[in-house]
C-alpha cells in the first residue's frame, strides 16, 4: 500500500487506509457471519437458516444492523456510566489494531514493522480490559463473573498462543510478519520448492495449539465460559444493548477473522499461492482474495468446533493450558531449536 | 457411593476453613447470586438463591412458587371429565402421562374398568408421550452445557411422535383423550404402521445421541462424577424415576404394582446405573426411551380388539371414597389423592408430581460444586416447572 499511496497527500492517504481498514474488518466478519454463522450452523442442525432476506437470505446481516440500530440504547442505573459506554470501543480497538500487521500482497500492508508479530499479539490482548471494563462498569453478578472468566481465560491462553508463534518465528527467523510469508513462499522442503514451505507442515504442533488458544481467546465453544449463555446468561455482554452489543459483536467475529488470517500467514502461507514468484505484481490484486479464502479455511475449523461441543468448566480449562498446551509448545520450541541448528 | 458422597464434602469442609482463615484476614464476603426466576438455564421460573464463594456454592436455596396455578383447587370446581383439561398441563412435555393417573383413580372409585384394548392404546400413548418429554431432555441437555446442536435434532425428531399423538388424540400436547371408563375415540386407520416408521426414527435418534453426546469427552468430564446422588439420600429426599434409578435403586412403578395399565404383560427392562452422577441420569433416561420403544412395538403387534369405552353413565358422578393411584411418569412418580363425596366435582385432589420432590435436593446436592456445575447438575435432574409449581 506504500507503494501505491506513495505520490498521495497525508490526508488523501490517511482516508483511504481508514476506508480500507474498515473494509478489512467488517468485510471478512460480515463473510464469517453469514457464512458460518447463519448457514453453516444452520445444515449443521438439520435447518435452513434465514431464508426470506435476499437471495438464500444473503441480506440478512442487514436487517440485523438494522435491528440493532433501532433498538434503545439502555445504560443500567448503577452502571459506571463513562466506562460502561467506553469498554465496546476498547474492545474494536483491539481488533483494528489487529489488522495493521497483516500483509495482504507483497506491496499491500498498512505497517511493515520488524516486530510486526510482537505487536500484533501484543495488542490482541488489550481486547481483555475492554471485556473487564464491561463486566465491572455493569453493576452486574453475571457480568462481573463473565469478566473474571474472560480475563482468567484470555491469560492463560495467551501464553500458549505467543509461544506456538515463537516456533514459527525460529524457523522464518524474523519477527516480520511480510518477511514470514515470504519465507514461506521462497522455501524448499528438503530441496522440493515447488508449493514454497509452508509452515503447517514443518509447525502442525504449533498450529494446532495456536488453533486452540484462538478458539478461546475468541471465546467460542468449548471455551465460551465467559459468556456461557446457559449460566451467565450472556456473561459480560448481559446488560447491552443495540448499537453496544453490535460493537462487541462485530469485535468478535472480526477478531475471529483476523485470528484466522493470522494462522493463515504464518503457517499457511499468507497471500501466496504455489505457482507464482512471490515477487510478482500480480499478487498485489489477488493476494487479499487468497488470503481471503485461506483465512476461510481456517475460520471453518474455528467454527466446526464451536457448533459442535460442549463447554469446558472453568478448572478444566485452565488444566488444559496450563498442563498440556504450554509443556506442549514449549517441547515444540525446544525441537524447533534443535532442527533448526542441526539443518 | 456414599464414600464418595462424605469425602467429596469433607474435602469441602476443609477448603471453607482454609477459605476462612484467608478471608478473617483479607475480609472478603460472599456473593449472592440470583439465578432465575428469568434465567435461560431455569427452563420456566424456577429461582435458585445462591451464596457464592468465588465460583464456588456455599449454599443454594431454590425458590419455587412463580408459576403456580393452583390446579389442585381448581379441581373442586371441575366436573370430573373436565378436570383432565387441566392436569394436562402440569407436564405439558409428557402431557398424555399427566391425565392417566387421575383418571385411574377416577375409575377405582366408580369400579369401572377400561376394556383391554383401551388399557393397551392408553399404555401405548402413555409411553409416547414419555418418548416426546425425555427425547427433549436428551437435546436440552446438551445446550445446559453449550452444544447448541443436539436440541434441534430432538426437536426434529420429538415432532414425529407428537405427529402421531395427535393423529389419536387431535392435540399435539394437550390430547385431553383419556375419558373414566377407556378413551374417546379408536385409533385412526394406518396409524399401527405408521408409528412402527416412527419409532425407528427415535432409535435412530437414540443412536445419534449416543454417539454426539455421550461419547464426547468434554460432556463425559463436565458430567462424570458430578452431582453424585447416594441411593439413601435420594430416597430419603422422595426422588423417583430415572433420578434414583440412575442411583443404583431398581424401583420402578410400571413394573412394581402399576395398575390400570398393561406394563406388566409386555417383555422389557428396567434401567439403572450404579454411579448417580449427572452421566448416570443422562444415560438412564436415554435407555428408558429405547425401552419405551420396544414397548410400543410389542403394544402394536399385540394389541387386542374390542370397545374403547366401559359402559359408563353419561352424567358422571363418582361414589363417596378416596383413592390413591400413582404411575411411572417421565419425570418420576406422579400421583393423584382423590376424595369424593358422591358429586359431580371431586371433594379435594392433591396431586404428588414427580419434580416438585426432585428439586428439593438442591440444597444438598449444589453445596460445594462450581456455577457451571449448578447448571448441568439442574439439567440432568430435569425438571418442567408445571410440574413443579402445578
Amino acid at each position: 500500500m506504500s507503494v501505491v499511496l506513495a505520490d498521495l497527500a497525508y490526508w488523501q492517504e490517511t482516508t483511504i487506509r481508514l476506508l480500507v481498514g474498515l473494509i478489512a474488518v467488517l468485510l471478512p466478519a460480515g463473510t464469517l457471519v453469514y457464512l458460518f454463522l447463519f448457514k453453516m450452523m444452520s445444515f449443521m442442525q438439520s435447518r435452513l437458516g434465514p431464508m426470506e432476506a435476499g437471495p438464500y437470505g444473503s441480506l440478512q446481516l442487514l436487517a440485523e444492523v438494522g435491528k440493532f440500530l433501532q433498538k434503545e440504547d439502555i445504560v443500567p442505573k448503577a452502571a459506571d456510566r463513562l466506562i460502561f459506554k467506553l469498554a465496546p470501543f476498547v474492545v474494536l480497538i483491539s481488533t483494528f489494531l489487529l489488522i495493521l500487521v497483516i500483509p495482504a500482497g507483497p506491496d499491500l500492508w498498512f505497517i511493515d514493522v520488524d516486530t510486526g508479530i510482537f505487536l500484533g499479539l501484543a495488542v490482541s490482548s488489550i481486547s481483555v480490559i475492554g471485556i473487564l471494563m464491561a463486566g465491572w462498569a455493569s453493576s452486574s453478578k453475571y457480568s462481573l463473573l463473565g469478566a473474571l472468566r474472560a480475563t482468567g481465560q484470555l491469560i492463560a491462553y495467551e501464553l500458549p498462543m505467543v509461544l506456538a508463534v515463537v516456533g514459527v518465528i525460529i524457523q522464518a527467523g524474523t519477527l516480520n510478519v511480510q518477511e514470514i510469508v515470504m519465507a514461506q513462499a521462497t522455501g524448499e522442503i528438503f530441496g522440493f520448492g515447488g508449493i514454497g514451505n509452508p509452515y503447517v507442515i514443518t509447525q502442525f504442533v504449533g498450529f494446532l495449539i495456536f488453533l486452540i488458544a484462538v478458539q478461546a481467546e475468541l471465546t467460542q465453544p468449548p471455551f465460551d465460559m465467559p459468556v456461557a449463555e446457559s449460566e451467565l446468561v450472556t456473561g459480560y455482554l448481559t446488560e447491552y444493548s443495540g448499537l453496544r452489543f453490535l460493537m462487541f459483536f462485530i469485535g468478535e467475529f472480526a477478531t475471529a477473522a483476523i485470528f484466522s488470517a493470522l494462522a493463515a500467514t504464518l503457517f499457511l502461507g499468507g497471500w501466496y499461492v504455489p505457482g507464482l514468484e512471490a515477487t510478482d505484481n500480480l499478487f498485489n490484486v489477488i493476494g487479499p482474495i487468497v488470503l481471503l479464502g485461506k483465512m476461510l479455511l481456517v475460520a471453518f475449523f474455528i467454527f466446526w468446533f464451536r457448533f459442535t461441543y460442549p463447554r469446558f468448566r472453568e478448572d478444566q480449562l485452565q488444566q488444559l493450558a496450563w498442563k498440556v498446551l504450554i509443556p506442549l509448545s514449549l517441547v515444540n520450541i525446544v525441537i524447533t531449536g534443535v532442527l533448526k541448528v542441526v539443518f | 457411593m456414599s464414600d464418595t458422597a462424605d469425602t467429596k464434602q469433607m474435602a469441602y469442609i476443609a477448603a471453607q476453613a482454609a477459605d476462612a482463615r484467608v478471608n478473617l484476614e483479607i475480609e472478603t464476603e460472599g456473593m449472592t447470586l440470583n439465578i432465575g426466576p428469568q434465567h435461560p438455564a431455569t427452563h420456566g421460573t424456577l429461582r435458585i438463591v445462591v451464596r457464592l464463594d468465588g465460583e464456588q456454592v456455599i449454599s443454594a436455596e431454590p425458590l419455587m412458587g412463580y408459576m403456580h396455578r393452583g390446579y389442585e383447587k381448581l379441581t373442586e370446581v371441575r366436573t370430573y371429565p373436565q378436570v383432565t383439561t387441566l392436569v394436562n398441563r402440569i407436564d405439558w412435555l409428557g402431557s398424555f402421562a399427566n391425565e392417566v393417573p387421575f383418571i385411574l383413580a377416577a375409575e377405582q372409585l366408580m369400579e369401572v374398568e377400561a376394556p383391554p384394548r383401551a388399557q393397551w392404546i392408553r399404555t401405548a400413548l402413555f409411553e409416547m408421550s414419555r418418548i416426546a418429554n425425555v427425547v427433549l431432555f436428551l437435546g436440552d441437555m446438551g445446550v445446559q452445557l453449550g452444544a447448541v446442536t443436539p436440541v434441534f435434532f430432538a426437536f426434529r425428531d420429538r415432532e414425529f411422535i407428537l405427529n402421531q399423538i395427535e393423529a389419536v388424540t387431535g392435540g399435539r400436547f394437550h390430547p385431553n383423550f383419556d375419558r373414566i371408563g377407556g378413551l374417546k375415540d379408536d385409533l385412526p386407520k394406518g396409524w399401527i404402521d405408521e408409528t412402527r416408521g416412527v419409532l425407528k426414527r427415535i432409535r435412530n435418534f437414540c443412536d445419534e445421541i449416543e454417539t454426539l453426546v455421550v461419547g464426547n469427552e468434554i460432556f463425559q468430564s463436565r458430567t462424570r462424577n458430578i452431582g453424585v446422588i447416594p441411593a439413601d439420600i435420594g430416597l430419603s429426599y422422595g426422588l423417583s424415576g430415572a433420578n434414583i434409578r440412575s442411583s443404583g435403586v431398581d424401583w420402578d412403578i410400571r413394573r412394581d404394582g402399576g395398575v390400570g395399565l398393561v406394563h406388566n404383560e409386555l417383555d422389557w427392562k428396567v434401567w439403572t446405573h450404579p454411579d448417580g452422577d449427572s452421566f448416570a441420569r443422562f444415560w438412564v433416561r436415554l435407555q428408558e426411551v429405547r425401552e419405551s420403544c420396544t414397548m410400543i412395538e410389542q403394544i402394536l403387534d399385540g394389541i387386542p380388539s374390542g370397545p374403547v369405552m366401559a359402559k359408563v353413565p353419561r352424567i358422571i358422578k363418582v361414589p363417596a371414597g378416596e383413592a390413591y393411584v400413582e404411575t411411572e411418569n417421565p419425570l418420576g412418580i406422579m400421583g393423584y389423592y382423590v376424595i369424593s363425596k358422591g358429586d359431580l366435582t371431586p371433594f379435594r385432589v392433591k396431586i404428588r408430581s414427580a419434580s416438585f420432590n426432585n428439586v428439593s435436593i438442591t440444597p444438598w446436592l449444589l453445596k460445594g460444586v462450581y456455577v457451571p456445575d449448578v447448571i448441568s447438575i439442574l439439567a440432568s435432574l430435569y425438571f418442567i416447572l408445571g410440574d413443579i409449581d402445578r
